[in-house]
Formats: structure tokens, C-alpha cells, sequence
């Protein structure tokens, strides 16, 4: 293992750095010291990649734990419709109303409020912000060998413009109309009028607010990992040397560059309708006997628009974590990554093809079918790069020498969930087949497992493994196991079943199926899946446990690159000051995935080919 | 030889804050793109009021594209050290630029007294809507010349290519905003 390997094989590494690195005479500047001079600069308005990192991790671990703590409630009214909730009313007050008989019952309204945030917390703040603004910012510098953002100012602001974004959220959730209530997708007319729900009033307004922020955020950070990708990798990195995780990241923040700005038009108009009076999304409408002034407007151009960021979204999103997955299953596997190129390249693919596909969210919306075969076509295409991704991972792991800790079985468990909910995507992705399955809880299973666990399990293989490089320390392997399988077979306890409802047209977002004697035989299920989402709740926190404790008890890491990796973020210190190496910048001479080449278990990026060696990047 | 070496370091020869300021050119054309769009796809659904914008529109595209080009040519007059044509070419953008914005707001007010109200048929909302976001990025640029009209006025007059690079940048978004309005005009006039 990686602990018996000499220190001599650092000094060896020190000196190749010495030898054939470049001198950007970083230290010799004063400007390195005063991003850390005092404890605020350090910490908290810090400009280092490293600590901007950890602020959007910890951020996105908080977020994570209340959006889905959300669930658990809702899940609760779902599960177990007439037991009494009043326990938790000293947490949710008036939105949980107490008969005369002491029983609590969730308020309806406040069903579709927990929905909604659930919804918009954890697709945008944590698994947009928290996994790719984590590791986007951690890896991109220290994987292409450079000594910080292209600029670190912005990528500060890229942070905090994102934390505004979160305390709006957050203020939202108490308000006395209560946080918007009609879905994360924000559909009008229930987005577009103060008058539609009482979460359509000061709630929707907040809640267009955060996110245009959050859009900043995204928008600031994006610039910076491409500019930083594309302007300040180190002499002979080049493209097709780079570690996946970063043209997984580049990907993203492309697509997010281009996405986003649409989505922020399509707020525009909302807020123009919601403010001023324009039609853009409403037509002839009546409230309670009243004829709205609003004349005109198309509600479906609206989805138009949403959809358009809405899909490359999901990318955003699983982008990331297939990157995570890349490194972890080669470097866990002692093995290059298999077909390199097809994987850069399906990443472009899927990075492409998600700007076609955006319709297949609207086949029930009316338009027209004809339109909807040509996105049938391109929706089924994704699967193509998605295969070939899958069928490389498998090929990666297939004869290697597995070592089966955490961090490589969250990643294998993402391969495993990846496959389960992206085979439903492809019955989903039939217009024909969506007039039964659309709006049901076939659809909910579907993205909960393919982009929601998926992305999680990316996310924690990436946390467990790059655990070291944030903190100097390793997280717990067994409390790390129990979080994996409980997880994992958490996952599938809550959302197999859900497939089932599907099927059999039970539709989502319902606060309650009494209406429907048809649904009564699902009663159980329900309760089944519910007690599944209370436990795998339960065992997030044995993560959240394990990480705080190994923050400060975890497992001093001892040698600097202890996984045995040849990507330059373990040519740095244990503890890498700003700028990330003491010295030079270390040059590249090779691929990111020389393992167990020439008899050699695996050989540094920085290392020079050997005399007569084949580099394997060709 | 320490110039061979010069070129060796720096790997790409765009300057990393010009590939940002590009990108988020990007972001922003992505933006209108997704308004143009809505605005074709709302055309087609018919119940479309038709109008021809007020002429003072043509006004202004004639104005922001003169502060484009007194703009380029003040920084060229920065590059070859000609300091008095170079500040007052900068003013002359600015006071361009500020034009702008009057006559737009004037433009929208001859389009309110033409009848065409924002609340009115979302053909005329898109127009405001539109021209107005685009406003707000005349804002941004405006924003950005106030810092080199401050660089120009309050610094020692030195060429160095910080200077050059800043200067650049400004203009660069200048240009853009301009570029876009352009098109944004033949848009309106011709896809009515």
C-alpha cells in the first residue's frame, strides 16, 4: 500500500519539480501573504481556492441536511397520512394545525412549500454549488498546476454571492405567506401571480431573487474555471493531459455559462409580469370569479425558456460527479482509466447534445408531436456517450486491483445507481410512452436515482478521497462503510419502488391519494418507502458525523500522496500554503493515468518519460 | 533569448482576464438569445400588434456606434502616447455614451406616446423589456469607462501594458454593447 512507499520517492519528486519546473517567482512577491494576513482574509473573505472550496463543501453539507430534512417531512405526511405530527410543530408552528382532538396535520400549503424548496435547495445549492463549486475550485488549480484562480477576487465573489443567495432562501422559509409553494420549475401562471397561493406572494419574490444571485454565483465562478483551465495549465499539460475531473469541470462551467444566462431572461420576464403588469406568461385568467387584466401571454414560453437551463442543469449537475468517478475508479483500481479519449469526448457529446433535448420536458404541454420526435431522437442519442462513459468505467474496474474502501465504493455505487436511473430515462424519453408515465412517481424515481443519488455518491467518492488534500486527515473507513451501504441500500429501498407507482399512473406532488380509492393499495408502499427515507436520513448524519470528527481526529495523513495517484494535487505539501507549492510550479511529462506501466505501479505526471518509454498518451 | 524565453511561459497569448471578460460576453448574448427567441416564438402565436419603432432609435444606434469609434480611437491614441487626444477621445465616448441612454429613454417615451404600453401586447412589452435590459448593460460599460476617465485624469500619464490591458478590456465591452444594440435594432425594425 501507498504508506510503505519510501519518502525518499518525495525528495526524488522535489528535486524533478527543482530540476524541470517553472519559476513564476510567486514567492518572491508580496502579494502571496496578504490574501492570509488575519484571520477574516484567511477564513472567511479568503481569495485561496483551497478554503473558497471548503466554504462551498460546508455551505452545501448545511443546505443538504435542511433540504433533506424537508423530505423526511413530507415523506411523513406521505407515508403516514393520519398520524399525528404535532411533535414537530415546535419546529414548523402555525404550518402544522392541531385539531380538538390534539392531532397534527401538516398544512397543505406547507406540503407544496417543503416540496418546492426541497426541490430548489438541492438541485441548485447543493449539488450545483456544493459539488461543483467544492471541487471545481479545489481540484481545477492544483490538478493543471497552477497557483491559484485565474482571479481569485471573483472567485470570492463567486462564494459569497452565493451564500446571499442562500440567506434569501433561508429568510424565505420564515415568512408568514410561507416560501414559494408551486414547484422548483416556478411554472406561471402559479409563479407569475401574487394572487395564485399565498407562497406565490413575498415567497416567489425571494425566491426569483436568490436565484438570480445564485446565477451570479455561478456565472462568477464559471468564467474563472474555464479562463483557468484554458489560460494557466502548467508547461506540458496539455489538453489531452488533463485528469478528467477537469474537462469534466470544464464541460460544466461551459454549460452552465451558456444555461443559466437563459434562465435568468426567463426570470426577467416573470418578475416584469409578476411587477409590472406585462403578459409575456399570461393569458385570459380568472381568480375566484375575476378576469386578470393579462391578456395575450403563452405560459408554455415560459417552460421553453426554463427547460432551456433546465436540462443542461442535470448536467451541471452529473457532469462533476462522472469526473469525481473518472479519478477515483482509476486511481482506486491501480489502473489507467480505460479509453481515455472516448471519455473526453463523450463529455462533450453529453456537454452538446444537453442544449437539444431541453422539449422532452414538455412532451404533455402540447406541442407539437412532430417536434417532439426530433427531441425523442436527440433525447435517446444522450444515451449513446452515456454507454460508452458506463461501459469505460465497468472496462476500468474490470481485472484491477480494487481497493474496495470508501471512496472507490461510492464510486462504484455510482456506476451501479447511474445505470439503474438512466435506463428508466431512456422509457421517459419516449413521447409516447410519456403521456402515461409523465408527472407520476416514475418520473420522481428516475431523478432522484440518476441525478440526485448518483450525484451524491459522486460527491461523497470525491469527498472520501480528496478528504486528505482539504484537511491533512482521513475520514473514517468504518463509519465510512456503514454510510456507503446504508446509503446505498437506502437508495433503492426508497426509490425502486416508486417506479411501481409510476407505472401504475400514481401522480407526484399529491398531498394526499384519500380522493382516490385506486391508489389505497399503495398505502403500504408508501410507508415502506417512508421508513426507508427516515433511516437513510439517519445514516447521512453518520457521514456528517465522521466529518466534522476527522476534521480535527481523523487519521493524520503522513505521506503526501498516500492513494499512490499520479495527478499533480499530491505533488504539493500536506498542507498546501496559498499558492500551493513552496517552490516552483512542477512541469508535466506525461498523462494523468500511468498505472502499472513498465512494471511500475504508477508514475507522477511530473516524472520525464523514461529513456525509450512510449508515452501512453498518443 | 529572454524574449524566446518570455513567450515560452506564457502558454496562450490571449490574456486570462480578456478570455473572461469573452466568456462573459458570452453569457450575456446567451441571455438575449434566450429573449429573441421567446420574442419569435410569442410572434408566431399570432394576436401580434405591429409597429415601427419611434426614429429616435436610429438615433441612438448612430450615437453609440460614433462613441464606439472615438473610443477605439482614443485607445489607440493611449498605445501610441499621444496623451491630450486620448483623454479627450475618452471624455468624448463617455458624453457618447450617457447620449445613449437619454435618447433611448426619450425613444421609449415617443413609444408610450404612440400608444405602445408596456402592459399592452407583449410585442411592445418585448421592446421595452429588451431595449431596456440592454440599457442596463450601456450602464455596466458607462460604469466601467467612470474607472478609466479616473485612471486617466488621476493617474501620471505612463503607457505600460497594465494600462493597455485595462484600457482594453473597457473597450472591449464597449464595442460589445454596441455590436449588440446594432443587431438588437435591425431585429426590432425587421422582425416585426
Amino acid at each position: 500500500m501507498a504508506d510503505s512507499v519510501d519518502t525518499t520517492l518525495y525528495k526524488k519528486e522535489d528535486a524533478l519539480i527543482e530540476e524541470l519546473g517553472y519559476d513564476d517567482h510567486f514567492h518572491e512577491h508580496h502579494h502571496g501573504d496578504k490574501y492570509q494576513a488575519s484571520f477574516i482574509t484567511k477564513y472567511i473573505f479568503s481569495q485561496d481556492h483551497k478554503i473558497i472550496a471548503k466554504q462551498f463543501l460546508i455551505t452545501g453539507m448545511i443546505w443538504a441536511i435542511i433540504g433533506a430534512a424537508m423530505s423526511v417531512i413530507f415523506r411523513m405526511q406521505l407515508g403516514f397520512p393520519e398520524e399525528s405530527l404535532t411533535w414537530i410543530k415546535p419546529l414548523l408552528g402555525k404550518w402544522i394545525v392541531v385539531d380538538a382532538n390534539g392531532v397534527g396535520t401538516l398544512d397543505p400549503e406547507f406540503y407544496y412549500a417543503l416540496v418546492t424548496m426541497h426541490g430548489t435547495i438541492l438541485v441548485f445549492f447543493v449539488l450545483t454549488a456544493g459539488l461543483s463549486g467544492t471541487f471545481s475550485n479545489l481540484l481545477i488549480p492544483l490538478q493543471v498546476g497552477a497557483r491559484d484562480m485565474a482571479s481569485p477576487f471573483l472567485n470570492m465573489l463567486s462564494y459569497w454571492f452565493f451564500f446571499l443567495a442562500g440567506i434569501i432562501m433561508f429568510i424565505s422559509l420564515f415568512l408568514n405567506t410561507g416560501p414559494f409553494s408551486g414547484g422548483w420549475v416556478a411554472y406561471p401562471p402559479l409563479s407569475a401571480l401574487p394572487e395564485a397561493s399565498s407562497g406565490s406572494k413575498a415567497g416567489m419574490t425571494m425566491w426569483t431573487m436568490s436565484l438570480v444571485f445564485f446565477v451570479v454565483s455561478v456565472l462568477l465562478g464559471g468564467i474563472n474555471y474555464i479562463t483557468t483551465v484554458l489560460n494557466l495549465r502548467t508547461k506540458g499539460m496539455s489538453m489531452w493531459r488533463l485528469p478528467l475531473t477537469i474537462w469534466a469541470f470544464l464541460v460544466t462551467a461551459i454549460l452552465g455559462l451558456l444555461s443559466f444566462p437563459v434562465l435568468v431572461a426567463a426570470f426577467f420576464l416573470l418578475m416584469f409580469d409578476r411587477g409590472i403588469g406585462t403578459s409575456f406568461y399570461l393569458s385570459e385568467i380568472y381568480i375566484g370569479g375575476q378576469a386578470l387584466d393579462h391578456v395575450g401571454g403563452s405560459p408554455i414560453l415560459y417552460q421553453h425558456l426554463f427547460w432551456f437551463l433546465g436540462h443542461p442543469e442535470v448536467y451541471i449537475i452529473i457532469l462533476p460527479a462522472m469526473g469525481l468517478v473518472s479519478e477515483v475508479l482509476s486511481v482506486q483500481s491501480r489502473k489507467p482509466i480505460f479509453g481515455y479519449r472516448a471519455m473526453v469526448l463523450s463529455i462533450l457529446a453529453i456537454g452538446f447534445l444537453s442544449f437539444l433535448v431541453w422539449a422532452h420536458h414538455m412532451f404533455m404541454s402540447g406541442v407539437n408531436p412532430f417536434i417532439s420526435n426530433i427531441f425523442v431522437v436527440f433525447t435517446l442519442i444522450i444515451a449513446v456517450p452515456s454507454a460508452v462513459k458506463v461501459f469505460n468505467w465497468i472496462s476500468t474496474l474490470y481485472r484491477g486491483n480494487v481497493r474496495l474502501n470508501t471512496p472507490a465504493l461510492f464510486a462504484i455505487g455510482f456506476v451501479s445507481m447511474f445505470i439503474s436511473g438512466g435506463l428508466t430515462g431512456i422509457f421517459l424519453g419516449n413521447s409516447a410512452l410519456d403521456i402515461q408515465l409523465h408527472d407520476t412517481y416514475f418520473v420522481v424515481a428516475h431523478f432522484h436515482i440518476v441525478m440526485g443519488v448518483a450525484a451524491f455518491f459522486g460527491m461523497f467518492a470525491g469527498i472520501y478521497h480528496w478528504f486528505p488534500k482539504l484537511y491533512g486527515r482521513f475520514m473514517d473507513e468504518t463509519m465510512g462503510k456503514i454510510h456507503f451501504w446504508g446509503t446505498m441500500i437506502g437508495a433503492y429501498v426508497i426509490f425502486w419502488p416508486m417506479h411501481y407507482l409510476g407505472m401504475v399512473g400514481v401522480p407526484r406532488r399529491y398531498y394526499s391519494f384519500d380522493a382516490y380509492q385506486a391508489f389505497s393499495d399503495f398505502d403500504e408502499m408508501n410507508m415502506f418507502i417512508t421508513v426507508g427515507a427516515i433511516i437513510t436520513f439517519g445514516l447521512q448524519l453518520v457521514f456528517v458525523i465522521n466529518f466534522f470528527y476527522s476534521i480535527w481526529k481523523g487519521k493524520k495523513q503522513t505521506v503526501r500522496n498516500p492513494w499512490g495517484a499520479t495527478s499533480l494535487e499530491w505533488t504539493t505539501p500536506i498542507r498546501p500554503g496559498h499558492g500551493n507549492w513552496p517552490g516552483k510550479i512542477p512541469s508535466v511529462h506525461r498523462w494523468a493515468y500511468d498505472y502499472g506501466k513498465d512494471g511500475k505501479e504508477f508514475i507522477p505526471q511530473i516524472t520525464p518519460l523514461a529513456e525509450g518509454e512510449e508515452p501512453s498518451d498518443h | 533569448m529572454q524574449l524566446a524565453l518570455e513567450n515560452k511561459r506564457r502558454r496562450n497569448s490571449i490574456h486570462p482576464m480578456k478570455l473572461a471578460l469573452w466568456m462573459s460576453l458570452a453569457s450575456i448574448s446567451m441571455m438575449f438569445a434566450g429573449l429573441l427567441s421567446a420574442y419569435i416564438v410569442r410572434q408566431a402565436a399570432g394576436n401580434w400588434f405591429e409597429f415601427t419603432l419611434p426614429n429616435l432609435f436610429l438615433v441612438s444606434t448612430g450615437i453609440i456606434i460614433l462613441s464606439s469609434i472615438t473610443l477605439h480611437r482614443s485607445l489607440v491614441a493611449f498605445r501610441n502616447k499621444k496623451e491630450s487626444s486620448y483623454k479627450i477621445l475618452l471624455v468624448t465616448s463617455f458624453i457618447l455614451g450617457v447620449l445613449f441612454i437619454v435618447c433611448q429613454y426619450q425613444g421609449w417615451m415617443a413609444m408610450q406616446a404612440a400608444g405602445i404600453d408596456i402592459k399592452g401586447n407583449p410585442s411592445g412589452s418585448f421592446a421595452y423589456v429588451i431595449s431596456g435590459l440592454h440599457v442596463a448593460h450601456v450602464l455596466g460599460g458607462l460604469a466601467a469607462m467612470v474607472v478609466a476617465l479616473i485612471h486617466a485624469f488621476k493617474l501620471d500619464f505612463r503607457v505600460t501594458p497594465l494600462r493597455i490591458n485595462r484600457l482594453e478590456l473597457t473597450s472591449h465591452y464597449w464595442h460589445y454593447v454596441d455590436a449588440l444594440w446594432v443587431v438588437l435594432f435591425l431585429f426590432l425594425t425587421y422582425y416585426r
